[in-house]
């Protein structure tokens, strides 16, 4: 195994006086997916930004590889209306070079067609496969994704965690995830971790999908284990707009979901 | 005639042309009211440096990049939002520079000219320092330009890509304080934050790209001086407050403009 890229040891972060992670264990490997899930006001999102180095811990350590890139998806950004910017331009931020390499990045992520657009004028949805685009860009050693399948329906998701591992095979980065549910991130990921202002139970996703403490947070939902485990077993696949795409042999040549044709 | 209004002239152009792209990102960053805290500052710098006896315009550079450094780090604390503690910082030190200089015995100080500007007593040796100025704000601008547009965008997102978030932000404050500093002579301390944040607004309406705004911006505010210092000359008008409304009238105009 490669030398971990993050590891977080011990670390507690306190926010405005109220404790909001305690004794957190973490580590991430290169090539690895690992999801943190946990109901809402959990830490996930404190977690990933202690990652990220947005937040510094109040004690413990986390250490990070020399010369570490990092794409990061937030949730969403709010951009001054009064900036005129367009989704080009707002890629170039991130990284210089051909428009040939923005307009890949944004063709992966299933929206080319945004090129052009003002960043203010896309919707939610939208706006977060736009961040997902800058953060490939830069070819991350690490690529962290707050909240990825926000908004996005079933098939969109499936599309979705289809690329990232396929991101993940390509470019041999750690992907961490932040997911409020279990459903559907299951087949996509290596380690999930579930959090609730401490690690209540960690594993992979079988594992942590039997875990007593597991079913406590999420309740007796979390126990269906036919939506729990949802694999790929169906004859086509779907890009990021939900628009199928038949293949005859399902996954012997998996489709690069974000590189279907669009107009 | 031309003997006694090229340096106003130049030295009206010269704050024009940075008031582009540092109007663009006081807008962007809604940071109108920062930079009125740091021209009344300016204002306290000017009769602290009458008061020391040295010279004003050192001592109004030096009073205005301090007061910025302070605000840049008091404005990180959470106690407080920005506008009040602004607003607590820009009328104290207004109020501490009219006292200051009300204060200043044997001088005649003219206060109507720092507070709206005085560009036809510029000379040339005003003007020479006010481009020397200009082209360093310029120089550095260009140089840090992905940068501050990268924190002005989204400082988290800057951050994680590796971007020094503080240190640029503290140096696109001190290029602020510069501009301001010198801007005191051309229109005055109350209304420098128009000449900033006039020709943006126009701006924006007319163009797609942050490079292009600002570019747009620093013409608007360049055409506004010169009609502004015209005006002035032939209807015997102040001649900041002059610029200023030039500016405004080219504002409106741009309203006419169908958005697309």
């Amino acid at each position: 195994m490669s030398d971990p890229l993050i590891r977080v040891q011990s670390v507690s972060v306190t926010l405005g006086g109220n404790p909001v992670l305690s004794d957190i264990n973490l580590t991430l490997t290169p090539g690895r997916i690992t999801t943190l899930i946990g109901p809402n006001g959990a830490g996930k999102s404190t977690l990933a930004r202690l990652v990220l180095g947005l937040v510094t811990p109040d004690q413990g350590s986390v250490s990070r590889r020399r010369g570490l890139r990092v794409g990061y998806m937030p949730q969403h950004i709010k951009i001054d209306d009064s900036l005129p910017l367009t989704v080009d331009r707002f890629l170039w931020l991130a990284a210089t070079g051909p428009t040939a390499a923005r307009r890949q990045a944004l063709q992966r992520a299933g929206v080319a067609h945004l090129r052009r657009r003002a960043v203010q004028q896309l919707s939610g949805g939208e706006m977060q496969r736009v961040l997902l685009a800058r953060a490939l860009l830069r070819k991350p050693d690490l690529l962290v994704l707050d909240e990825p399948a926000q908004g996005v329906d079933v098939a969109g998701q499936n599309a979705l965690y289809g690329l990232l591992t396929q991101v993940r095979d390509e470019l041999g980065c750690a992907i961490l995830l932040i997911s409020h549910d279990l459903h559907l991130v299951m087949a996509a990921t290596d380690e999930v971790i579930c959090l609730q202002r401490h690690v209540c139970c960690s594993g992979t996703p079988e594992s942590v999908s039997r875990d007593p403490a597991y079913h406590e947070l999420f309740g007796p939902r979390a126990g269906t284990p036919n939506l729990a485990l949802y694999t790929h077993d169906h004859d086509h696949d779907h890009d990021l707009h939900g628009n199928a795409h038949h293949h005859d042999s399902p996954h012997a040549a998996p489709h690069p979901p974000g590189a279907c044709d669009h107009d | 005639m031309i003997e006694l209004l090229l340096p106003p002239l130049l030295a009206g152009l010269a704050v024009a042309l940075v008031s582009g792209p540092m109007g663009g990102f006081v807008v962007w960053r809604r940071m109108a009211f920062f930079g009125d805290t740091l021209a009344h500052g300016a204002l306290l710098g000017a009769a602290l440096g009458l008061a020391a006896g040295i010279n004003l315009y050192l001592a109004v550079v030096a009073v205005s990049l301090a007061l910025a450094a302070v605000l840049t780090g008091l404005l990180h604390q959470r106690q407080l939002a920005s506008d009040t503690l602004l607003g607590i910082v820009a009328h104290t030190t207004l109020a501490l520079g009219v006292i200051a200089i009300s204060l200043q015995q044997g001088i005649q100080v003219d206060l109507f000219a720092y507070l709206f500007g005085d560009l036809l007593a510029v000379g040339w040796q005003d003007a020479a320092a006010l481009w020397v100025g200009a082209v360093l704000i310029l120089v550095l601008l260009v140089w840090q330009w992905r940068s501050l547009l990268s924190i002005t965008v989204s400082e988290e997102l800057a951050q994680v890509e590796g971007v020094a978030v503080a240190r640029t932000r503290l140096l696109l404050m001190l290029l602020l304080a510069l501009l301001i500093a010198g801007a005191i002579r051309t229109v005055g301390v109350l209304l420098i934050t128009s000449l900033l944040v006039i020709p943006a607004a126009s701006a924006r309406r007319l163009t797609h790209t942050p490079a292009q705004m600002a570019l747009v911006a620093s013409l608007l505010g360049s055409t506004a001086v010169v009609c502004g210092l015209a005006v002035s000359w032939y209807a015997d008008t102040p001649v900041g407050p002059s610029i200023v409304v030039a500016a405004s009238g080219l504002f409106v105009l741009t309203l006419l403009r169908r958005t697309r």
